[in-house]
């Protein structure tokens, strides 16, 4: 494991809430979490589906709908300023070049009417103007997360694209302008376990090499077992657990998240049905 | 032909699906991508069949091309014996309701638009025309609970979904038709892996009360060996082993599945 | 559609510009109510007669007397302490409500039918500059909407399909609409216009102007439309609904169009503008709307006169703020919408 450089950490959450109002009701997302990322260390967000970890990386540069429909509280210091309280032209700043973003749903974030090479040379041009030969670097970064032929595939369009090299596409995406954290949600979902550990191994290797931080947002513990420094455990809007992986994961003290890893498919298991999760046993056992 | 027990429910044989590559200005062909490439596949009724393979080998193709999303090159597919490759529009209406897919991306499979309850209703409408309003909403509510969701969420939109719950959605609606051959590509890849777990049971319940058939896209190797009767494994466009789960596992023989096998990342042991 | 509206209604830009775009056009619904003359009526003794002041006179709205005192100018002034009387509902001219209801009661009428009053000043035939402005609003106001609404179905049906359909269709369609978009248009409006002139009257040129002018924006809308479509058309939830037996009618209503609407909602309210200026610019060149129909941009043309600036007669030019007004509404109103329902916002 690396150890961080310094103590501060290089983005600080702190007490955040997302609350989203439909009409006169309202829903409490996510309550009052924090946590703290450190320069060139992983942390894993894990939980339960809609427990709210894609809202909490989300809200970070603000990419959710505007304060009526959603209002975020709470603080988010990255290098001393706080997330939340930038003008909408620094935030622009912010993303892409400090923190970007693999989002959950690649084929929504690509836009269908260009190929997948030019909108990477575009937001390349944009964050990295001293890039000469845009195509060249370009192609590169898609041959690094594992695209077969990049050079032809360049001008693919979003829809030609399996939906793992979509998911591709988007990491290259996010990585080619060399931004300093990248938040990954659920970046391996569509991908085999061959180019799983490509990807891996490349953000392992940027990590060392340049000091990146990743947010990893995952359903596999897999990965989380052998690729994160730090895990929290989101369950309901909250995180229950946080803490270094090994401990967490060999030795966990909420119900929780015990229940969760006992969920874990595992070869060879022989039983016929897989476990599940008692909320109600939880919620006693919380109380 | 006449159906017996030892003809197999789908039968694919000799199945290509070539696409074209473009390149330049004009956009001309330049080559072609063989998404699918001489593929023969049997699945038996009742039974579950894995397909796993490196991504972009050609498994998706594979799932739309058994329900005529994706255009045929050469090869035939059988359905209860029958062929079934060259029917289109009105007359492959009735196989569509016994085949259904689940798809890949929980983001992009559901209309932003819609409603749930619209979206649940529309395959109703399609196939069951004179269900009543009442009926068809009380159905759409069932569903939701089977799938482990509130329904009173029935009035919502997608955009108010996580992608583990748009993806239950889409799992809702491709049973709403009670199919009997579902393919489900990575239908459980993006849930939580207690939600996964209840899915796959909730899957295998059907199969054993309704008699389902299942192609099973996934990546997930531990879920694959879980619920496959008999796992294939693709390859650039290509199977390149097909074994029972035991036997894969234990003696992978082609190079490529002994790769992926090794790439599996260990999961955390179990607590206590 | 309740939501779009809520929360239009909720930015203060966009409850501004929908609030004057709503009185502009319940103006032009009722204008033989709100008109306090018909519209041609002249009176060649008060010919450029400044606006007349309404005050609070004796308990009852009144209007002030002006006197002449340069015939050549011509110059009026207010006569002190001289006010006639004005009645709210008062009976008036004969008129059609909405075209059909037969009423003689307006808004505002003086008491006595020989007062003189004008509310936004006379022109040169001593025609009342307000009843125009409302008649002629009527015009302005409904070539946009009219336009608008050629040029997005012609673009929707031609588009849409194309890109649904691909192949060859689609083909042809976009070789079609980019001939059309190649046509220089102002010379074929001009060359068309000047053809047509003998054949048709006033009224009939509105039309043949608005088919005019939608039926060379349609190409550009198309070619949008068909991108969108064919983008949607590749969506997985397309093929979900083809995978369980939709036919391409279904899909191209229940799915390709909602997916559109907003951008169509959008887009009209961004090209209304471009109509109204368009038959502005043609009335102003003499090639629109012309004599005895009243426009905007023909009322416009008629202030081309330099005795207008050098007496300082800024009434005649009230139809150009009028044309400045709805054009920014409708564009504020756009931007509103667009903010409304952009569609990053919405999925993330
Ligand atoms: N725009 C929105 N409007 C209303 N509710 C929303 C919106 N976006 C998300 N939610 C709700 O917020 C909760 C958290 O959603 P989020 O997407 O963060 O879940 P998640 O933890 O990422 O789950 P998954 O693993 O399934 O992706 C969910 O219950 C969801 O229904
Ligand atoms: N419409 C299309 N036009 C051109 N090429 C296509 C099209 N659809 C798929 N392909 C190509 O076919 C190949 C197989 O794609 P497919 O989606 O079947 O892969 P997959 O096995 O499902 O991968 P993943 O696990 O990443 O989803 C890919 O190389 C892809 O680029
Ligand atoms: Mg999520
Ligand atoms: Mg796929």
């Amino acid at each position: 494991m690396t150890s961080p450089s310094s103590n501060q950490p290089l983005l600080s959450v702190r007490d955040l809430r997302i609350t989203f109002r439909q009409r006169e009701r309202s829903l409490e997302a996510v309550r009052g979490v924090s946590f703290d990322l450190h320069a060139g260390r992983t942390l894993a967000i894990v939980g339960e589906s809609g427990s709210g970890k894609s809202v909490t990386s989300l809200s970070l540069t603000r990419l959710l709908p505007p304060p009526p429909a959603c209002r975020i509280t709470g603080s988010a210091l990255f290098d001393g300023r706080d997330l939340f309280k930038l003008s909408p032209a620094e935030l622009r700043r912010v993303r892409g070049r400090d923190i970007s973003y693999v989002f959950q749903e690649p084929a929504t974030s690509l836009n269908p009417v260009f190929t997948v090479g030019s909108q990477i040379a575009e937001a390349v041009r944009l964050h990295l103007p001293e890039i000469k030969d845009v195509r060249a670097h370009v192609v590169a970064a898609l041959d690094r997360v594992g695209i077969v032929d990049a050079a032809n595939r360049y001008g693919a369009y979003p829809h030609e694209l399996s939906g793992g090299m979509q998911q591709r596409v988007m990491i290259a995406m996010a990585l080619a302008c060399r931004p300093r954290v990248l938040v990954a949600d659920e970046p391996t979902t569509a991908l085999d376990v061959t180019i799983q550990r490509q990807i891996l191994d490349l953000l392992r290797e940027l990590r060392a090499s340049s000091g990146l931080s990743v947010i990893l947002i995952t359903h596999n513990f897999g990965i989380v077992h052998n690729f994160a420094d730090d895990v929290a455990v989101m369950y309901r809007g909250e995180i229950v657990e946080q803490g270094p992986c090994a401990e967490v994961l060999r030795n966990p003290q909420h119900p929780y998240t015990k229940a969760l890893i006992a969920c874990i498919p595992r070869l060879g298991d022989k039983r016929r049905r897989l476990t599940t999760i008692d909320h109600a046993a939880i919620a006693r056992a919380g109380a | 032909m006449t159906t017996s027990a030892t003809t197999p429910l789908v039968e694919i044989s000799g199945l290509k699906v070539h696409y074209p590559l473009r390149g330049g200005l004009l956009r001309r062909v330049t080559g072609q991508v063989r998404a699918v490439d001489d593929v023969s596949l049997s699945i038996a009724r009742g039974q579950t069949v894995g397909l796993v393979g490196e991504s972009g080998s050609g498994k998706t193709t594979l799932g739309r091309a058994l329900v005529k999303l994706a255009p045929i090159t050469a090869g035939v597919i059988r359905y209860e014996g029958r062929d079934i490759t060259a029917l289109h529009g009105r007359s492959f209406l009735p196989w569509r309701k016994r085949m259904q897919m689940i798809f890949q991306d929980p983001f992009n499979s559901l209309n932003p638009r819609m409603t749930i309850a619209s979206v649940l209703a529309e395959p109703l409408e399609l196939h069951f025309p004179a269900m009543s309003k009442a009926d068809r909403r009380e159905r759409c509510a069932s569903l939701l609970k089977r799938v482990g969701l509130d329904p009173d969420h029935l009035g919502r939109y997608p955009h108010q979904f996580s992608g583990g719950q748009r993806q239950r959605i889409g799992i809702a609606r491709a049973l709403a038709v009670e199919p009997e051959f579902i393919i489900c590509d990575e239908a459980v890849s993006a849930l939580d892996v207690s939600v996964q777990a209840q899915i796959v049971n909730l899957l295998q319940d059907l199969q054993e009360e309704l008699g389902l058939t299942y192609l099973f896209i996934a990546h997930d190797l531990a879920v694959v060996e879980h619920i496959s009767d008999q796992v294939v494994v693709m390859n650039r466009g290509k199977v390149v082993e097909t074994a029972t789960p035991e036997e894969l596992y234990r003696a992978p023989k082609d190079p490529y599945t002994q790769r992926l096998l090794a790439a599996i990342p260990e999961p955390p042991p179990l607590a206590s | 559609m309740s939501n779009l509206l809520r929360e239009v209604c909720r930015r203060p830009l966009g409850i501004a510009s929908l609030v004057t775009l709503v009185a502009l056009y319940l103006g032009a619904l009722l204008a033989g109510f709100i008109a306090v003359r018909p519209v041609n009526q002249q009176d060649l003794e008060h010919t450029y007669h400044p606006p007349t002041r309404i005050t609070w006179h004796d308990g009852g709205l009144a209007v002030q007397v002006y006197r002449v005192v340069d015939r050549s100018g011509p110059a009026y002034e207010p006569v002190p302490g001289e006010y006639r009387r004005l009645h709210l509902f008062a009976p008036g001219f004969d008129y059609k409500l909405l075209g059909l209801l037969p009423l003689q009661r307006h808004l505002l009428q003086p008491a006595d039918t020989d007062t003189v009053f004008y509310p936004l000043g006379s022109d040169s035939t001593g025609r009342c500059v307000f009843s125009r402005l409302v008649y002629g609003s009527r015009v302005s106001l409904t070539i946009g909407l009219i336009g608008i609404t050629i040029t997005m179905a012609l673009g929707l049906l031609v588009g849409g399909l194309s890109g649904y359909f691909g192949g060859k269709i689609d083909f042809f369609a976009m070789r079609g609409v980019e001939f059309l978009m190649a046509v220089p248009s102002l010379y074929l409006l001009l060359a068309l216009r000047s053809v047509l002139a003998p054949r048709f009257s006033s009224d009939q040129m509105f039309i043949v102007i608005v088919i005019i002018l939608s039926l060379i924006g349609w190409a550009g809308a198309a070619r949008v439309l068909r991108g969108m479509s064919l983008s949607i058309r590749r969506t997985q939830f397309v093929l979900a609904a083809e995978c369980m037996g939709q036919g391409p009618l279904g899909i191209l209503r229940l799915h390709i169009l909602p997916n559109l609407a907003s951008y169509l909602l959008v887009a009209a309210t961004l090209s209304i503008p471009g109509y109204i200026l368009g038959e502005a610019a043609l009335s102003f060149l003499g090639l629109g709307i012309a004599e005895p129909a009243s426009s905007w941009g023909l009322m416009l043309s008629q202030a081309q006169n330099i005795k207008i600036f050098m007496l300082n007669f800024w009434w005649l030019l009230t139809p150009g703020l009028a044309i400045f007004v709805t054009v920014i509404a409708f564009n504020l109103l756009g931007d509103v919408l667009r903010d409304v329902v952009d569609p990053r916002m919405k999925t993330q």
